[in-house]
């Protein structure tokens, strides 16, 4: 295809689409407010996620030891413990530190009265996981370890986090799928009305000798331009919107600042920025060309 | 119109000239119900020919122009339109076969949004003429159907015959080796028709093969040219210099 007829054919899209205003400003602001949910889906999504991420980061599995157990077993129980894929992070807490972390936090210069150190069996492994989902496998995987007296963990804590965050992805995938079903029908319907406008045109360019690909890009063209200016306006929004609802929150609710986590606008739009376009283009194509192929027999 | 052969005949094998351009060998038309719409037509036209088809509603004229363009496909027979056998030719194939065809209907059939210009150019376009090409083209197919001065105008700011001479000028601007008008004088008052008429002539005397189909008597009996009488789907007559026959 010639350069020319290539250009030929967006100046016709877009032309299209001023020919067809009131239809193309409808997909538009249907396309638009489907990718604004989407957005604001997403956004929550993402967000819930890394406050999930950040409570799943604070807690961990603790390892305790049989009395009397040597310095080379407990190495041994760690080397094991590096070796589980669930496992992100392992500290060692020796008896010493244990003690000098409890004094710190409780008894404040009082502690002249000990001689010796009242947790010298509590040496541990405080254990973070990948995955929570994962502490019941990793915790009875230890419980069966020679050398290991006790394995502390969070059970409830570790479950509901779980539970709601597979909740929300799969409410969020839910909604999106519908959000995407609704905005290609639209589409599609706009093409329909634009091709039943622009019967005569495309009768006439039959006749003349146009062929299927000329006839039918510029629809394609313009069911793509529809979905980028649908995806472009609602990801403007939500930029700007996006820091003063955080502001809002955060005012509003402040006892809670340190368990909400959230993430930066800059970091959401790295990808919400190419997945809306990528969403928008894409049901702009899917729509058009469906819906072109079906209506024209060219 | 360039004196020069249409470009598209110049490719093509047409031997020494003596071949049809077009040809109908017994072509049957049927449709899901009623009588054929064609039947066993048998039509043969040589390049530079000037045909009258004519013949009252129902007798298979506007059949036969929409096989001929393609868009229906005989159920029995055989069509060839310049060396293209309609029958066997591949869907792909029917733009380029369409370019070599030049077409104008008694509705005109403009594009109301765009000016003269605009609308003879949108041919060029589809054929992927380059931007110069076009811009040297158009204003000179414009002058030969006398609409230079026109070139601006919306087809509603046009009369009738105007946008007719706009529709021809669309149709020939690609330079087809054949030009079918279905009915172009219908829609026009006898001094416009008569103009139309003389134009398509002057288009034939170029070299362009033309074939007209028309209820206008009198226009057929004063040109003197072929006249293929049509009637229930046969030819009922085919006459060199020939005249419009009385259905009765």
């Amino acid at each position: 295809m010639k350069i020319s007829t290539l250009f030929y054919t967006i100046k016709q899209g877009f032309i299209n689409i001023f020919r067809n205003k009131w239809f193309s400003l409808a997909s538009i602001a249907t396309i638009g407010a489907c990718l604004f949910l989407f957005g604001l889906f997403y956004s929550v999504l993402m967000n819930f996620q890394n406050i999930v991420k950040t409570a799943q980061e604070g807690v961990c599995v603790t390892v305790l030891f049989d009395e009397g157990i040597s310095q080379e077993r407990i190495e041994e129980i760690g080397a094991l413990i590096d070796k589980r894929p669930e496992v992100s992070k392992k500290e060692f807490i020796s008896a010493d530190d244990a003690w000098n972390s409890f004094k710190e936090e409780y008894l404040q210069g009082y502690e002249d009265g000990f001689t010796e150190n009242p947790l010298a069996d509590s040496a541990s492994y405080e254990i973070y996981m990948n995955d929570i989902s994962m502490q019941p496998t990793l915790v009875s995987y230890l419980e069966g370890l020679e050398g290991v007296r006790e394995v502390n963990r969070s059970e409830v804590t570790a479950s509901a986090l779980t539970g709601v965050n597979a909740l929300i992805a799969y409410v969020s995938i839910g909604i999106i799928a519908i959000l995407l079903a609704v905005s290609v029908f639209l589409i599609s319907n706009t093409v329909t009305i634009g091709i039943s406008v622009r019967k005569e045109e495309i009768t006439i360019m039959k006749y003349i000798g146009a062929t299927d690909y000329f006839v039918r890009a510029p629809f394609v063209i313009e069911g793509m331009l529809i979905g980028a200016i649908g995806a472009l306006i609602p990801l403007g929004i939500i930029y700007l919107l996006y820091n003063k609802v955080i502001e809002y929150i955060e005012q509003r609710f402040s006892i809670l600042t340190t368990i909400l986590a959230f993430l930066p606008v800059d970091t959401i739009f790295k990808t919400l920025l190419p997945l809306s376009l990528l969403i928008g283009i894409g049901i702009g194509f899917l729509g058009s060309i469906t819906t072109v192929r079906k209506h024209l027999r060219v | 119109m360039t004196k020069s052969e249409p470009r598209n005949r110049r490719k093509k094998k047409q031997g020494s000239g003596n071949e049809d351009i077009i040809s109908m060998t017994n072509v049957t038309k049927s449709y899901a119900t009623g009588a054929p719409a064609l039947n066993g037509i048998d039509l043969h036209i040589k390049p530079g020919e000037f045909v009258f088809i004519v013949g009252d509603s129902g007798s298979g004229k506007s059949t036969m122009i929409k096989l001929l363009l393609r868009e229906l496909v005989p159920t029995s027979g055989e069509i060839s339109v310049m060396g293209y056998d309609l029958l066997k030719i591949r869907h792909r194939k029917i733009p380029k076969f369409r370019r070599n065809l030049g077409i104008v209907f008694q509705d005109f059939r403009l594009l109301k949004d765009r000016n003269v210009y605009e609308n003879v150019a949108f041919a060029q376009r589809i054929v992927q003429t380059p931007g110069k090409e076009i811009k040297r083209n158009v204003p000179s197919i414009l002058a030969t159907v006398g609409l230079a001065g026109k070139y601006k105008a919306k087809p509603r700011q046009l009369s009738g015959g105007e946008q007719q001479r706009v529709a021809i000028a669309r149709a020939l601007v690609n330079r087809p080796s054949i030009l079918l008008a279905d009915e172009p004088t219908g829609n026009l008052d006898p001094k416009n028709s008569w103009e139309i008429m003389k134009l398509l002539e002057q288009i034939n005397e170029n070299g362009t093969t033309v074939l007209v189909v028309t209820h206008n008597r009198e226009i057929v009996n004063a040109m003197q040219k072929r006249v293929v009488t049509m009637k229930k789907g046969i030819i009922v007559s085919d006459e060199e210099k020939g005249v419009y026959i009385d259905e009765d």
